[in-house]
């Protein structure tokens, strides 16, 4: 009854940088906002109503301007601090282990590279850094694991990215901390940490269709193959090779094909058409779903 | 002792005890106060109607956070617990802090601290305060029928597509309540720019006058884009136009951007005026000139300048870019700076004073120590690695309570215990005063510390039930509102005892300087000054004194 939890369990490398500078704020605080409080108080104490004493007044331009630029700098100190922090967090690492996240009212998706999926609830190997890429079906999400230090926003029509590398093995709690309606408080779960080995084993434990295979087949079923078909650039730009480059469009803009201009190309086709053709292409918007798009995005991505 | 202080300004002088005629007695049909123009009848009624606003937000506040004893959510739906925060915060912003000092104090004492006879557009002033009544009264009733659950940030796409209720109707009230917040910082900016008495120059003038310049400047700038927002969400729920539904083509980030861009002003249209009225006390109970007076001035300009442009603090995990997050960080950081120096100046200002601790004093000290937490707390999500994990979390809500509950709404308390005796006429029992003091503050740290605490152990805000490891900070902090709803009581029963049984308080009770004290009597004249005043000396000028008639 009386343990009172003050400090949160901390599990991931981004959660061993952001402590110290919690506590270095907390202590600097709490001594800014107790000497402060104390003095304010000592003085109306020292120079207490007292006849015969007449108020005297100062100005005093050195003082203000002491107590301006001094703030200022620790100001900027603390500033420089965090954004460091930030910007190690914001760099991607290279060899992650991909896995993407769709959020909606009220659950999240998680599906592993190998095609496995689970609701409410993502397993990762200890000591690896994993990078979720999410997207929304509805309204905005967010991704947040306290025991990691981390949280992104989940949009719809769009694809942020986080990563994080777990440090411990251990079961921990996952939020939803974007206000999304009714059941907002319900859109929770965990996290599991395994080690290596036992993640591994666990990957393993199921086999279904991996997003490529997925994408592949919707890629034959849906039709894309008609006017997308390798070696027949007639109706339809080429697409083997051409994630991540950059394409020119019929007004002359250009912009790199990623993950937001498939989905853009598929749910809105009208929008940047390619060079050399025309808009003959339909949208797919009421045929597929977030996870259909998530499965022809990675096929489209195997084909480089 | 009243008398002798009139020396400073060439005014006649004149019996100041008890006047026979004064604003409050002079007519007494219901219509000599629906239709006045009077800016002190006008700021009366904003007062009982923020009062009643007061309770109904917190009446609610109180309700959930009776939900959050347990874990489980089992007392209320979902749904009910989502519509009473969005109602608790609608009104406690929109319908009390906003028009909370300004609408009240403001409309009383700027003309008086200026030596004016009434606000430039005394109409206009009525008829902001009946735009006011009008958003507040639909407001409260649409979000008690149900009308809004997205929470006060209205974000879309949940507020344009997803939201089962009419949140257009019920934002318009937002929209309409932005009128009457123009309309006041309209009136107050050309009453400050052209009313002055002789003689008041701008450094004469009140710290008071001076914070209030600064947020009505950011009133009339910042309230139109929110009143656009409103309207862009009625555009798009009535006529699908896509501006923020990516389904329709729309972008939810622009919102967040539109929304921000006001509403972090808006928190120094909160805060600002609550900074005013501490000059003012500090002073007062200092027996001082304020030190720094210009650096405190000048600090309140820099706030809402520099205020426009830290919306994006709001947004550094939405998606918006790494390097926009790094600006607004950066500016974030400095806002805080002149913030900062007030606080220094208003402590250096007891130095080689005469220092008389009564109840405005208390609020004053809770104030300073409330509102160095708040700004405190707020470096923490101003920087950008500490706000990932602290976002959306109850440190953000123990934050914002700490500055809106422990900075502005303790400055407002101590606004209407120093000026309650100017504006009824009356003196209120101090024991009890300072009792109540006690008690709110007590109760305020127990209610909003364990929600930093919470914040920090990972509780997401807007969570009707929670994962159980929360439990007992959630225990404390629901103890400790009991505490301050108990003391946010207390003045309602002694104020209003002290209209009928209070002693007449003098038209100078605190021995304080200023036109508002030493040219009118308590309560004022109609007419405010019988000739318009000519000034002489600079506001605070206590420097020699050294007695008072307390």
């Amino acid at each position: 009854m009386f343990n009172i939890p003050l400090i949160p369990e901390h599990a991931s490398t981004f959660a061993a940088k952001v402590d110290p500078l919690f506590w270095f704020l907390t202590i600097f605080v709490a001594i800014f906002c107790v000497a402060i409080t104390a003095i304010f108080i000592y003085l109306g104490l020292r120079y207490k109503q007292t006849p015969g004493r007449k108020s005297e007044h100062y100005e005093n331009m050195a003082l203000e301007l002491t107590w301006s630029v001094i703030p200022a700098i620790i100001a900027i100190g603390i500033f420089w601090w965090g954004t460091v922090i930030y910007f190690e967090y914001a760099n991607m690492p290279e060899d992650t282990y991909d896995v993407s996240v769709v959020g909606k009212q009220w659950m999240w998706k998680v599906q592993h590279p190998n095609g496995k999926t689970e609701v409410n609830h993502l397993t990762m190997p200890v000591g690896q850094a994993v990078k979720l890429t999410m997207t929304s079906q509805d309204v905005l999400h967010d991704f947040y694991i306290p025991a990691f230090r981390v949280k992104q926003d989940v949009i719809p029509a769009r694809y942020t990215t986080m990563w994080f590398e777990a440090t411990k093995t251990g079961e921990f709690p996952l939020f939803c901390a974007e206000y999304c309606g009714t059941e907002h408080s319900t859109m929770v779960g965990g996290v599991t940490v395994l080690p290596q080995a036992e993640f591994t084993a666990w990957l393993g434990g199921e086999t279904g269709m991996t997003p490529v295979e997925a994408g592949a087949a919707l890629f034959q079923q849906m039709g894309c193959v008609t006017c997308h078909a390798q070696g027949d650039a007639s109706r339809g730009p080429q697409l083997n090779g051409k994630f991540g480059t950059e394409e020119t469009f019929t007004d002359g803009s250009t912009a790199t094909i990623d993950e937001e201009y498939i989905r853009e190309s598929i749910m809105t086709p009208g929008m940047k058409i390619v060079q050399g053709y025309a808009p003959l292409m339909p949208t797919f918007a009421s045929q597929l779903s977030e996870d259909d798009i998530n499965n022809l995005i990675a096929y489209i991505k195997s084909l480089s | 002792m009243a008398n002798e202080s009139t020396q400073h300004h060439d005014i006649p002088e004149r019996d100041y005890h008890a006047p026979k005629s004064n604003y409050l007695n002079w007519q007494h049909t219901v219509s000599s106060w629906l239709l006045t123009v009077d800016h002190k009848r006008i700021g009366v009624m904003y007062l009982i109607a923020i009062s009643v606003f007061f309770m109904v937000g917190g009446i609610f506040a109180g309700l959930f956070r009776l939900e959050l004893l347990t874990p489980e959510g089992d007392y209320l739906q979902s749904d009910t617990y989502n519509r009473f925060f969005t109602l608790h915060a609608v009104v406690m912003i929109f319908f009390f802090l906003i028009p909370s000092v300004p609408a009240t104090f403001g409309n009383f004492f700027i003309p008086l601290m200026i030596g004016a006879k009434d606000v430039a557009f005394p109409k206009l002033n009525l008829l902001s305060w009946y735009i006011y009544m009008i958003a507040g009264v639909m407001g409260v009733t649409l979000i008690s029928l149900g009308g809004l659950d997205t929470g006060w940030t209205v974000y879309a796409p949940l507020s344009t597509t997803y939201a089962n209720t009419n949140v257009f109707l019920a934002t318009i009230t937002i929209f309409v309540s932005g009128f009457s917040s123009i309309l006041t910082g309209l009136n107050f900016i050309v009453t400050i720019h052209k009313m002055r008495a002789p003689g008041m120059t701008w450094f004469r003038l009140p710290l008071f006058v001076w914070a209030h310049y600064a947020t009505s400047v950011i009133q009339v700038l910042g309230t139109p884009v929110v009143a656009i927002s409103v309207l862009l969400i009625g555009i798009e729920r009535i006529w699908g136009v896509g501006i923020f539904d990516p389904a329709l083509g729309g972008d939810p980030i622009l919102f967040q951007h539109m929304f921000w861009f006001y509403s972090h002003p808006a928190v120094y249209i909160m805060i600002l005026p609550g900074m005013g009225v501490i000059s003012e006390v500090i002073a007062c109970f200092a027996r001082n000139r304020v030190f720094g007076y210009e650096f405190i001035a000048f600090s309140s300009i820099a706030i809402a300048i520099i205020g426009f442009l830290v919306w994006g603090h709001h947004m550094y995990v939405s998606g918006q870019s790494m390097y926009a997050g790094f600006v607004f960080s950066l500016l974030t950081m400095l806002v805080a700076v002149p913030s900062a120096i007030k606080i220094f100046n208003w402590t250096a200002t007891l130095y080689q004073g005469n220092v008389v601790w009564d109840t405005p004093m208390l609020y004053a000290v809770g104030f300073l120590g409330l509102f160095a937490v708040g700004g405190g707390t707020g470096l923490f999500l101003g920087v950008i690695g500490l706000d990932v994990p602290l976002h959306d979390t109850y440190f953000v809500v123990g934050h914002f309570h700490y500055v809106m509950v422990g900075g502005m709404v303790m400055a407002y308390l101590a606004g209407l215990h120093f000026y309650w005796p100017k504006i009824t006429g009356k003196a209120y029992p101090r024991l009890m005063a300072n009792i109540a003091a006690i008690i709110i503050f007590v109760g305020f740290n127990f209610t909003f510390f364990p929600q930093l605490v919470l914040g920090w152990m990972g509780m997401p805000r807007r969570y009707h039930s929670y994962h159980p490891d929360f439990q007992i900070l959630n225990i404390l902090s629901t103890t400790g509102a009991t505490v301050l709803g108990i003391g946010f009581i207390l003045p309602v029963f002694y104020l209003l005892w002290s209209l009928v049984y209070g002693k007449d308080a003098g038209s100078n009770p605190w021995g304080a300087r200023g036109l508002e004290w030493e040219a009118c009597t308590s309560p004022p004249d109609p007419h405010n000054f019988h000739e318009i005043p000519v000034v002489t000396k600079e506001c605070y000028s206590y420097t020699g004194e050294e007695t008072v008639s307390v």
